[in-house]
Parts: structure tokens; sequence; C-alpha cells
């Protein structure tokens, strides 16, 4: 159980890493690039930028957030 | 070779790089420390581990995932390692994270390897050994991943072993000539630049692979198809000097290498 914990908690610490809104982000984004190309709501050129902007938008403001809460 | 597989094999190689230089420095430490036959075995041991490794990872994503789903899988993962990476570099440009310091890390590293018990296994100090190995596997799967991510998908699974072959060769002949850390590699700017790449190349390819979830699995088509790559790399650049700029302010302290 003690090795299952640890196997587990590599793997997080390696793909979520020390800021888990990342993967937050990318994975929220992902599902709405999902839910228009499913439904095929828009092209697919315009589904990718609309995917490719709103990480950017989030990366931006996620960054902001952490750097408000370092600030002395 | 293309311009995609030269920005690919790039990528690879500066991220290698970075990898090896943190991987040698910890190895160093032990080595001067707790004695090299217990950092080298360390180390040897971790390789083979990560050969295992390798092996079994791009067998199982090669064989099990269709083309959208490979993509969707390893866009996903170099996105998030990518923006791991810029947010770091955009914190550390802007004075709000100390710069990575492989002097301070050596520093740090043998001060605890002093202060450590000795407990001897078949003449193998385990203190050096496991730290050794430790450090060596760590650095050594995020090389693996982003070799085998990039190669796979860009299928040029040579090309990527040996940018990071050739990477692994420099650190430790480096190494070997100078017998330190070696912090003159700017490390902070290559992160910076191998962020950008994993982003990008991950933004492209988590994207495309989204169109696993429509009708017959079939990827969704960038306007313009690898040329957007193109315009990738220059939005997330742009997008973290705009961070940066945003978030300067005078720094305390006058580092020696700026991360941009």
């Amino acid at each position: 159980m003690k090795l299952l914990k640890a196997f587990g908690l590599f793997w997080y610490d390696f793909i979520i890493g020390d800021d888990w809104k990342i993967a937050a982000y990318v994975v929220a984004a992902l599902v709405v690039v999902a839910v228009l190309a499913v439904n095929d709501v828009l092209s697919d050129g315009a589904t990718v930028i609309i995917g490719t902007v709103l990480m950017m938008v989030c990366f931006a403001l996620g960054v902001r957030y952490d750097a408000r809460r370092t600030r002395p | 070779m293309d311009g995609t597989t030269t920005a690919l094999v790039s990528a690879v190689f500066v991220a290698s790089l970075v990898e090896f230089v943190e991987a040698f420095t910890i190895v160093l430490a032990m080595g001067v420390t707790r004695g090299w036959r217990s950092a080298i075995a360390g180390t040897v041991a971790a390789l083979i581990a990560l050969t295992a490794f390798t092996a079994v990872l791009g067998v199982a994503i090669s064989t099990w995932l269709s083309e959208s789903l490979l993509q969707l899988t390893i866009g996903t993962l170099l996105l998030i390692f990518g923006l791991q990476w810029l947010r770091k570099a955009c914190l550390r440009a802007s004075g709000l994270k100390a710069l990575h310091d492989e002097d301070e890390e050596f520093a740090e590293q043998t001060q605890a390897a002093r202060e450590a018990d000795r407990t001897t296994y078949a003449g193998i100090d385990l203190f050096g050994f496991m730290v050794s190995f430790k450090g060596v596997f760590l650095e050594g799967v995020e090389v693996v991943f982003i070799v085998v991510t990039f190669g796979l998908s860009a299928d040029a699974l040579g090309m990527a072993i040996a940018g990071a072959v050739v990477a692994g060769i420099i650190v430790i002949a480096l190494g070997v000539a100078l017998r330190k850390p070696l912090s003159r590699i700017p490390e902070n700017t290559l992160k910076y630049g191998v962020g950008v790449m994993l982003a990008s190349f991950g933004t492209y390819w988590a994207v495309e692979g989204v169109g696993w979830f429509r009708d017959g699995e079939e990827s969704l088509h960038w306007p313009g198809g690898k040329v957007a790559l193109i315009v990738l790399i220059a939005a997330w650049f742009a997008v973290t000097r705009l961070v940066i700029a945003g978030l300067s302010r005078p720094r305390t302290s006058a580092p020696t290498e700026a991360a941009a």
C-alpha cells in the first residue's frame, strides 16, 4: 500500500507538478474544444484557434494569480 | 530534415541538455562526498531502469493508441510540461522566483551528503547510490517522455534519440573535463526556450487530437497545416513576454542571467 501510494505520488508530482491549475485549465480548454468539435459548431480552423486562445488566456491569468500571491 | 524535424530535434537537444546538467550536478556532489563508486553505480542502475522504462513506454503508446488519441495524450502531456516550465520562466524573469543556480544546488547536495550517515552494502555507500539513482532517474524520465513523445508524433524517433544522446555526451564530456557543476550553461534561458517549444508542439498536437472524440476519430485540422506551428511558437513567446512585462518590477538582487 505504501509502495502504491509512493508510485501514485511520483506520477502526480511528475505530471501535475507544483501547480495543479495548469493541468486543470489545459483539460478544461480541451473539453471546450471537444464540445465544439463533436457538435460541429464551428469549422476546424475556428475551433483550434478558440482552444489555443483559451489556453493562452488561462496561462496568463494563472501566472498573474501566482504572482499576486507571491508578492510580499 | 524539414523545418518541423529541425525544431523538434533542437527542442529535444536543449531539453535533454538542461536535464542532464541537473542530473550531473547531483552525481558530482555524491561522487566528491560519498565516493565515485556509489555515485557511478547509482547512475548505471538508473540508466538501466530508464532503458526498460523507455522500451515499455514506446511500445505501449505506439501499439495501443490510435493516431488522434496518441496526439491528444502526447500533446496534453507536453502542453502541461511546457506550461510548467513557462510559468517558472515568467516568475523568474520578473524577479518573483529565484533563478536556478547549479552552484547553489551543488552546495546544498554536498552539505546534505556530508551530514548523512554512512551505510554500506557490498562496498557501496547506500546514500550516494540512492541519491545518484534518484537524480538520474527523475531527470531521465522527463528526457524519455520528451524524446518518445516528440519522436513518435513527428515520426522521427531516431532523430529525437540522437538529439538526446548528443546532449548527454556533451554534458558528460564537459563535466569530466571541468569536474565542477556546469553553472555557466545558461540553464534558465534554455528552460524558457524549451518551455515555448513544448507548449507550442503540445498545443498543436493536443488540439489536433481532440478529433478522437468525433465519429471516425479524425484529427482536427490546423489552418495552414504545420505552418501553424511557427505561428504557435511566436504566439506563446509573445504571450510570455506580455506576462513578464506585466509582472516586472525592480529586482532586489542582480542575477547573472536573465530568463529571456
